[in-house]
């Protein structure tokens, strides 16, 4: 695993409150290139706030975040997705009506050429951009295994593969910041395999990953560094070895009486 | 892989050209053919309403102020300022492609039925100046149009309009094809889907939406300053709101999300009224019910609907 270098992502003090509970508080971390930094917690715990504030999608109420040095906060996300942070979503916000195809090349669209006229006049430029954008999904479709679907409407496709062509599309805009929230929710433990690849792969070229996922094993597996999070504070946050054996987490997964099933979840 | 991305993109507009070339042979009279020629006007504005409702899934309910825009620009221009009607009409695809810009900027934030009633009230806000200008407009009653000429060439007769206007619909439904296929086009039917992963995806959705309703609203205009040199004459009911809804019903029945569909839209309703004439009094019952039996047997639109019927694809 590789030491983690200069942070990409720092993330500090920030928080939320919704109708006066604190849903995020304080909370701070930093993710590295190449490293995968995962977030856990029991339900609630404040995780996919986390990152809807990381990602600039709600305001937060303190703290601030960087990005390669620059502060970011409350930054629009497509602002924040021109400066390479890019996320994948829990509840699926996949484009329903567009193929898995055109899916991608709608995340490609930073890196496409968007002169408004060359569109309207179908331009060589905009022939040429489709053709770009049309291969380059399709790479990125082979490289999640969904090049069957290619052609296929969303609508019609499994949840698991819709879980994959968020990740393609969240790639086809080369980020250098990854979320990815419960990318193998709902696989089976053939494809959680190949997400777990996946995963060590886009962070192995130096994207730095910062996943929230529930099941346990595959976090256990993959992090370089964890954040436990409970009713939206930091509980712990270290290496995965550590994270496993704190009393203080096992405690929050499956109260004080829930040891032996705790000791099963995070084996 | 490429024909998947081109094809649709020509066929459109080649199943048009061709609609256009064979029912001029087909169409016995000059009335089917001006008839004909007000479904190409009418299938224009639909055209780009459906770029913004169907693609973008932004509804308007105020486009026949648009339209209305471009109408009176060749009306008032040449009558007032001597002006060229083709500048006019230029000026008035401009005109309301520039208040498209300025009022979309705040309307575009609302969503749904917030914005379809913002929508409303401005295509009324427009309506009501146009029937309250008389000095310039002649308010209710209208006003003649001065008819085009062209290099000397006094265009008229229902043949020439009805070519002109075909012409200006394949013209349109190309570029709307383009727009469709292109990277804006892939923006605003994401940005349709899901707002949040579009954003997230890069995509500026506010300045993607007013984009697209300004390339509407020039649609309209055009559609409109084609009507008033067709028809010679305008007047303020095209501007209205029962204009706009007929519009938005065009786009809903020919089928959301597609050009064909808005051609079919709009033949519906401007030919149907036509046949049903022969029931008289009960005209607008007979046409409520087609449209009505249209939605529950098609329920994504004509076009749509008989496409999936042919395919067997469900929905």
């Amino acid at each position: 695993m590789n030491a983690p270098s200069t942070p990409l992502l720092a993330v500090e003090e920030i928080g939320i409150s919704f109708g006066g509970v604190k849903a995020v508080d304080h909370v701070s971390f930093t993710a590295s290139p190449g490293e995968v930094f995962s977030i856990i917690g029991p339900n609630g715990a404040g995780k996919t706030t986390l990152f809807n504030l990381v990602s600039g999608v709600y305001q937060p109420k303190t703290g601030s975040v960087r990005l390669a040095g620059e502060t970011v906060t409350a930054l629009e996300p497509n602002l924040l997705a021109a400066r390479g942070l890019s996320r994948t979503f829990q509840n699926l916000q996949v484009f329903f009506r567009m193929s898995a195809r055109e899916n991608v090349m709608v995340g490609r669209h930073l890196k496409e050429r968007r002169g408004l006229l060359a569109h309207l006049l179908a331009l060589p430029s905009t022939g040429r951009q489709n053709r770009e954008s049309t291969e380059h999904a399709d790479r990125l479709l082979a490289r999640v295994g969904l090049s069957d679907h290619a052609d296929t409407a969303a609508a019609n496709m499994p949840y698991g593969a819709l879980k994959r062509l968020e990740i393609a599309r969240a790639l086809a805009a080369e980020p250098k910041v990854l979320l990815l929230d419960e990318p193998a929710a709902g696989c089976n433990p053939v494809e959680t395999e190949e997400i777990e690849r996946l995963i060590r792969k886009i962070a192995d070229e130096g994207v730095a990953v910062v996943l929230v996922e529930h099941d346990m094993k595959l976090v256990m597996r993959i992090s370089d560094r964890i954040l436990v999070l409970d009713q939206g504070r930091m509980l712990a946050e270290g290496l995965a070895t550590d994270i496993r054996s704190n009393p203080k987490v096992i405690e929050a997964y499956l109260g004080t009486h829930g040891t032996r099933e705790a000791n099963l979840a995070l084996d | 892989m490429l024909k998947t991305v081109l094809a649709p993109r020509f066929a459109v507009p080649l199943v048009l050209a061709v609609l256009v070339v064979g029912l001029s042979f087909a169409l016995p009279s000059n009335f089917y053919l001006r008839v004909a020629a007000l479904v190409w006007i009418s299938a224009l504005a639909v055209i780009g309403l459906n770029l913004l409702m169907g693609y973008a899934g932004q509804v308007s309910l105020g486009h026949a102020g648009f339209f209305g825009i471009g109408a009176y620009a060749v009306a008032v221009l040449p009558a007032q300022f001597s002006l060229h009607p083709l500048l006019a009409a230029l000026a008035g695809a401009l005109a309301a492609g520039l208040l498209a810009y300025v009022v979309g900027r705040p309307i575009l934030r609302l969503k749904g039925h917030y914005l379809a009633v913002a929508t409303l009230g401005f295509g009324m806000l427009i309506a009501m100046t146009i029937s309250n200008e008389a000095w310039l407009t002649g308010g209710p009653d209208g006003m003649p149009v001065e008819r085009l000429t062209l290099l000397g060439w006094r265009v008229r007769g229902a043949d020439t309009w009805y070519w002109i206007t075909g012409g200006l619909l394949v013209i349109g439904a190309w570029i709307a094809g383009n727009l469709v296929a292109s990277p804006t086009g892939r923006a605003l039917r994401a940005l349709h889907d899901s707002e949040v992963a579009a954003r997230v995806a890069g995509i500026d959705v506010a300045r993607a939406k007013l984009t697209v309703f300004v390339i509407s609203a020039v649609y309209a205009a055009v559609a409109g300053a084609a009507l008033a040199l067709v028809n010679g004459f305008v007047t303020p009911d095209k501007a209205n709101f029962m204009h706009s809804i007929e519009l938005v019903t065009m786009v809903v029945l020919g089928g959301m999300g597609s050009i064909l569909g808005s051609v079919a839209g709009a033949a519906i309703l401007v030919v149907l009224p036509q046949v049903l004439t022969s029931f008289h009094d009960y005209e607008h019952m007979v046409l409520g019910l087609i449209m009505m039996v249209i939605m529950i047997v098609l329920r994504s639109g004509i076009v749509p609907g008989l496409a999936s019927l042919l395919t067997g694809r469900r929905k």
